[in-house]
């Protein structure tokens, strides 16, 4: 059980290092050939060819503290779903499908009442 | 009897060594966190302590509770810590001055102290050498799965529920209500 359950771990962190392999090489392999001729105009900060205006540490809107809290919310139900998902399989096979699936449908279906109260208090309206 | 295992017998093996890298990059994390001079990067130190707490879950065989951490800590609750720094007034550059008095500062490291003093004296006394059962048996998310609808229907729904009020607890203190006046101007 622990040595089938680490290979699997095993097979993540292989992936991991290849990703980690084939952007660090890239890195590295592009920083030997390139030419490098730094000037003080080519590393100023620009947006979209626009010169930046202000400081980049600067304040924001408090309106997307609500979004990063929605999210915050609806991210820890989307954990809930992946134990959900792993099992729908075995309790369809053992006839009881429909009670899985009505099981989750309450679950988002409750949150869900939360969302119409977020759009109806007007917290996802841009202004 | 605690400590039974002499050192040799620790590093023999391979698990203890993965433990002792992700111990050491998470107190190293940790002690950043509280002494960096820019809020952000505490933040981002915080998501390296995090990390390396999700992958000592992962080595205890709690996959379930490791993905949790990584998909609610590290991805939802960090990018609230740093809407939280971002929409405040508070300096975010660099060199800032975020330190307390040495009197505060003594007070939280005997009080940080004191905490993973009653925690590991806690652990101790209940598991002493005992394995975790679940890093010789790992519980994968499916037997979370399985448990959940099997025997916690009704808590599990009660936790959508409790997300609820908390979304619109979070609503009520987050956001304004507009006056009557402005409501009218609204409409």
């Amino acid at each position: 059980m622990l040595e089938q359950y680490l290979g699997d771990y095993i097979t993540v962190a292989v992936f991991l290092a290849a990703g980690g392999i084939l952007v660090g090489v890239g890195l590295i392999v592009a920083g030997l050939i390139r030419p490098n001729n730094p000037s003080k105009v080519k590393s100023e900060i620009y947006e979209c060819g626009i010169e930046p205006i202000g400081d980049g540490w600067s304040q924001t809107h408090i309106r997307y503290y609500i979004f990063a809290l929605l999210f915050l919310i609806f991210d820890v139900e989307a954990v809930f779903i992946f134990p959900w998902a792993l099992k729908v399989e075995t309790f369809a096979n053992a006839g009881m499908g429909g009670y899985i699936l009505i099981e989750m449908f309450v679950f988002i279906g409750i949150l869900l009442l939360g969302l119409v109260y977020a759009i109806r208090k007007g917290v996802l309206k841009w202004e | 009897m605690f400590f039974a295992v002499t050192v040799g017998d620790w590093l023999g093996e391979v698990e203890n060594w993965v433990f002792a890298v992700l111990a050491i990059a998470m107190v190293y994390a940790a002690i950043r966190v509280v002494t960096t001079k820019n809020v952000v990067h505490a933040a981002l130190f915080l998501v390296i302590a995090l990390g390396g707490s999700a992958a000592i879950f992962l080595l205890l065989g709690a996959e379930f509770v490791a993905w949790t951490v990584v998909m609610v800590y590290i991805g939802a609750v960090i990018v609230l810590f740093l809407f939280g720094i971002m929409i405040t007034r508070a300096p975010l550059g660099y060199e800032t001055k975020l330190s307390h008095p040495r009197r505060v500062r003594i007070g939280a490291a005997l009080a940080s102290g004191a905490l993973f003093l009653l925690i590991g004296g806690a652990m101790l006394d209940a598991f002493g050498d005992d394995p975790v059962p679940a890093a010789i048996d790992p519980t994968r998310t499916s037997d979370i799965g399985q448990s959940i609808f099997e025997r916690f229907v009704i808590p599990f729904e009660v936790v959508s529920f409790v997300l609820l009020a908390a979304l619109i607890g979070g609503i009520v203190i987050a956001r304004q209500d507009p006056t009557v006046e402005e409501e009218e101007v609204l409409q």
